[in-house]
């Protein structure tokens, strides 16, 4: 079932990516990135990340597509003229891409057990995964402990205050930068 | 302990997901398109993130919430420059925008 469910969704953000990257009116892009981005959202949730699934939905779909939409809105970009590049433009997509995607589907292979056996360099730990990974151990018990908010909640601000805090900076810089840059006059 | 799931297929699917934004930033002229296909690769690598996360515990989760913040914040701050030059230039078409090309 579980497999079933990932293949699926897996296929459908494949779809929305290179839907989204082929179709020439904007809108229509946009609205399959949000096809691809709410199948992201249900991996996120099938992979455990229950939370970041939802902030998926929240922060992507609500919040940054809407943010597209309006732009694309504002600009009046609604003709459906190509904007494809030339032949020399396709021929650099085709080989980079296919260069990229050879070298990462080697990613293809790993099991937790080989990834165990190579980091530690040592095949017996491919047998044993509580010991080659006791984070995700310790983070399995502290969700059973504070349910899956608190265990990323917890580590947020404590261990991670202080870039936590930067963000808010870097927030406040964008919401500055975006005002300046957006408005007629000052 | 639980067993992990799907760590080669999600990787792999990050790495086909990552590759079709490359993909499109290369084929595409516009720029909104274009911030588009970058949402697509930070997503891409959000997915390996959170493949990582059910080994190596929540900061895998932790870090991906951030890639989301700084996404945010640099899909505002870009759109708003896309704007600007849309006011100036009258057009998004990176072909037409060729002022620091040498």
């Amino acid at each position: 079932m579980a497999e079933f469910v990932f293949y699926l969704f897996a296929g459908a953000a494949v779809l929305g990516a290179a839907m989204c990257i082929l179709q020439r009116n904007p809108v229509v892009s946009a609205v399959w990135l949000m096809s691809m981005m709410f199948s992201l959202a249900a991996l996120f949730i099938l992979l455990g990340a229950q939370l970041i699934g939802i902030l998926q939905v929240l922060v992507y779909v609500g919040a940054i597509l809407v943010l597209f939409l309006f732009v694309v809105m504002l600009l009046n970009l609604g003709r459906a003229t190509s904007d494809l590049r030339g032949p020399a433009g396709i021929t650099a997509a085709v080989v980079i891409g296919g260069l990229l995607v050879i070298e990462l589907l080697a990613l293809w292979r790993y099991t937790p057990g080989r990834l165990a056996a190579e980091v530690a360099q040592a095949p017996q730990m491919a047998a044993q995964l509580e010991n080659a990974f006791p984070g995700g151990q310790l983070a399995q018990q502290a969700t059973e402990a504070n349910g899956v908010v608190g265990a990323i909640a917890a580590p947020m601000f404590q261990t991670y205050l202080v870039p936590f805090e930067i963000t808010s900076l870097l927030l406040l810089a964008a919401l500055i930068g975006a005002v300046v840059l957006a408005k007629r006059r000052i | 302990m639980e067993p992990i799931r799907f760590l080669g297929p999600t990787l792999a699917l990050s790495a086909i997901l990552f590759t079709l934004g490359v993909a499109g930033v290369l084929i595409r002229r516009n720029a909104i398109v274009l911030f588009m296909c970058i949402e697509i690769m930070l997503n891409a690598v959000n997915l390996s993130f959170i493949a990582f996360a059910q080994l190596y515990g929540v900061s895998g989760s932790i870090m991906v919430f951030f890639v989301m913040t700084v996404a945010a914040a640099e899909a505002a701050v870009g759109l708003a420059i896309i704007l600007s030059i849309f006011r100036h230039r009258q057009t998004v078409d990176l072909q037409n925008i060729n002022l620091l090309k040498g």
